[in-house]
């Protein structure tokens, strides 16, 4: 069976370590906060301004001056601190921030992605997405493997205007984790019960299969 | 006026200066930490052809959306622009032009022109459509772009406190790209919530130095949000 989104983000949430500063996309990524594993502790990002963003504020707590990059409300959490958008983006684009999450269109096996315009469509803009997916140390994309009318998001190359090139290196699908590298999607893992044929025909790009490919845990 | 005290009474001496085709540079991320009194201003002054930098352009009726009403922009310089029917349409239109810049190299395009330096090389936004046309450099094996520096004739700017010599405090996120934008327009006016006397903000709290500062206006704010959401507390 594919992952719902809460899965992916769960699985997602297993990639954390101890300490990590963590920027988490819009959408699933950000359901991923749910799932920190409850013996370790991250601290998250937002990149307007905030490191250590909490939960959302109780109706008592709502304040217009506390939003975060999506531009809801917000708390901060014991710890955190405040400061300005270059601050902000020199901690990004400076390799500070540990992980990054977020989705895309299109990933391609150069681990290149394309995740913030589609020509035809009205633009809206890239916020701070290219600035992510250039410095942050490690990136996870997730979405899923295909489009609704079953076409590969995995690709020999990314068709759409890209937000990045070759820095993409870990991808989790509602079928499978991949890892990006040597111009090849390799198959880490499968979502339990999804065959390893199904993830060969919904992967456009080269896919690499070596051994035995184990099923996730999600708990 | 006298020596550093740059209050000043009036919105419309607070915006004095504003002529038609220049380029103003806004504080404010979304609807949060935007001078509300000065955009109100410039919708009543009518300046058209301008051209505005900010990360985005408010909403329909609120925040710079309002400057679009009386097509008063002629071009946004920002970085998402998603929040706004009218800035739609006037863009399919061709009445509006956008220039989309990735969030961090806005901020630091602020940042830079504040700072006097023309120009900085960033990876972000290399082999994109945002870097195409533009210098490119590699250092230590990696590709950068050269993205230019920019500076406003106006700088209009949201603080918390200030004191009457310009030193501003921000509050919580409302900072965003407010002490950037401070830095970088040829006349800073700040709106602020309280106006106190020199000596009264703690020096080394100070967010934005008086240097950067040209009038300080006493404002009132609606502060609208743009998504409220809550949880149910524990």
């Amino acid at each position: 069976m594919a992952l719902t989104r809460d899965q992916i983000a769960m699985r997602v949430a297993q990639e954390f370590q101890d300490g990590d500063y963590v920027n988490l996309g819009i959408g699933i990524p950000t359901l991923a906060a749910n799932y920190v594993p409850k013996h370790i502790q991250v601290m998250l990002q937002s990149e307007n301004g905030l490191l250590g963003m909490g939960p959302y504020p109780t109706e008592d707590q709502v304040d217009a001056d506390m939003i975060n990059a999506g531009k809801e409300t917000v708390t901060a959490s014991t710890g955190a601190s405040i400061f300005n958008s270059a601050e902000s983006f020199a901690m990004i684009r400076g390799g500070h921030v540990d992980f990054t999450v977020l989705g895309a269109f299109e990933v391609d096996v150069s681990g290149s992605i394309a995740s913030w315009m589609i020509p035809g469509k009205l633009i809206k803009g890239m916020g701070g997405a290219m600035d992510l997916v250039a410095g942050a140390k490690n990136i996870i994309v997730t979405m899923t493997h295909a489009d609704k009318h079953g076409n590969s998001k995995l690709l020999p190359s990314c068709t759409l205007p890209l937000t990045g090139v070759n820095c993409i290196t870990r991808i989790i699908t509602d079928l499978a984790v991949l890892e990006v590298k040597d111009n090849a999607f390799h198959l880490r893992e499968r979502a339990p019960g999804v065959t390893i044929d199904e993830i060969k025909e919904k992967t456009a790009g080269k896919l690499v299969v070596d051994g035995d490919i184990p099923e996730m845990k999600l708990s | 006026m006298a020596g550093f005290d740059k209050v000043v009474t009036s919105y419309a001496d607070a915006m004095h200066g504003l002529e038609d085709n220049m380029t103003i540079i806004a504080g404010g991320f979304g609807l949060c930490g935007i001078p509300e009194g000065l955009i109100a201003e410039v919708k009543r002054m009518g300046t058209k052809g301008l051209t505005v930098v900010s990360n985005n352009c408010g909403v329909d009726g609120f925040g710079l959306g309002v400057l679009l009403e009386d097509k008063q922009i002629k071009k946004m310089v920002s970085s998402y622009v998603g929040e706004n029917a009218l800035f739609e349409k006037q863009l399919l239109n061709g009445e509006l032009e956008v220039e989309l810049t990735p969030q961090g190299t806005l901020a630091e395009k602020m940042r830079a022109g504040g700072a006097g330096i023309p120009a900085f090389y960033t990876a972000t936004g290399f082999g994109t459509p945002v870097g195409e046309g533009k210098e490119s450099r590699q250092f230590n094996g990696r590709d950068y772009i050269l993205e230019e520096a920019i500076t406003g004739d106006f700088a209009i700017v949201k603080a918390w406190k200030a004191d009457r010599y310009g030193n501003c405090m921000y509050r919580h996120t409302a900072m965003n790209f407010n002490p950037m934008a401070a830095t970088a327009g040829k006349i800073t006016v700040v709106e602020v919530e309280e106006i106190v006397e020199p000596g009264e903000l703690e020096p080394s709290q100070i967010h934005t130095p008086g240097i950067y500062v040209d009038r300080v206006i006493q404002g009132s704010f609606e502060k609208r949000i743009e998504r409220l959401v809550t949880s149910k507390g524990a």
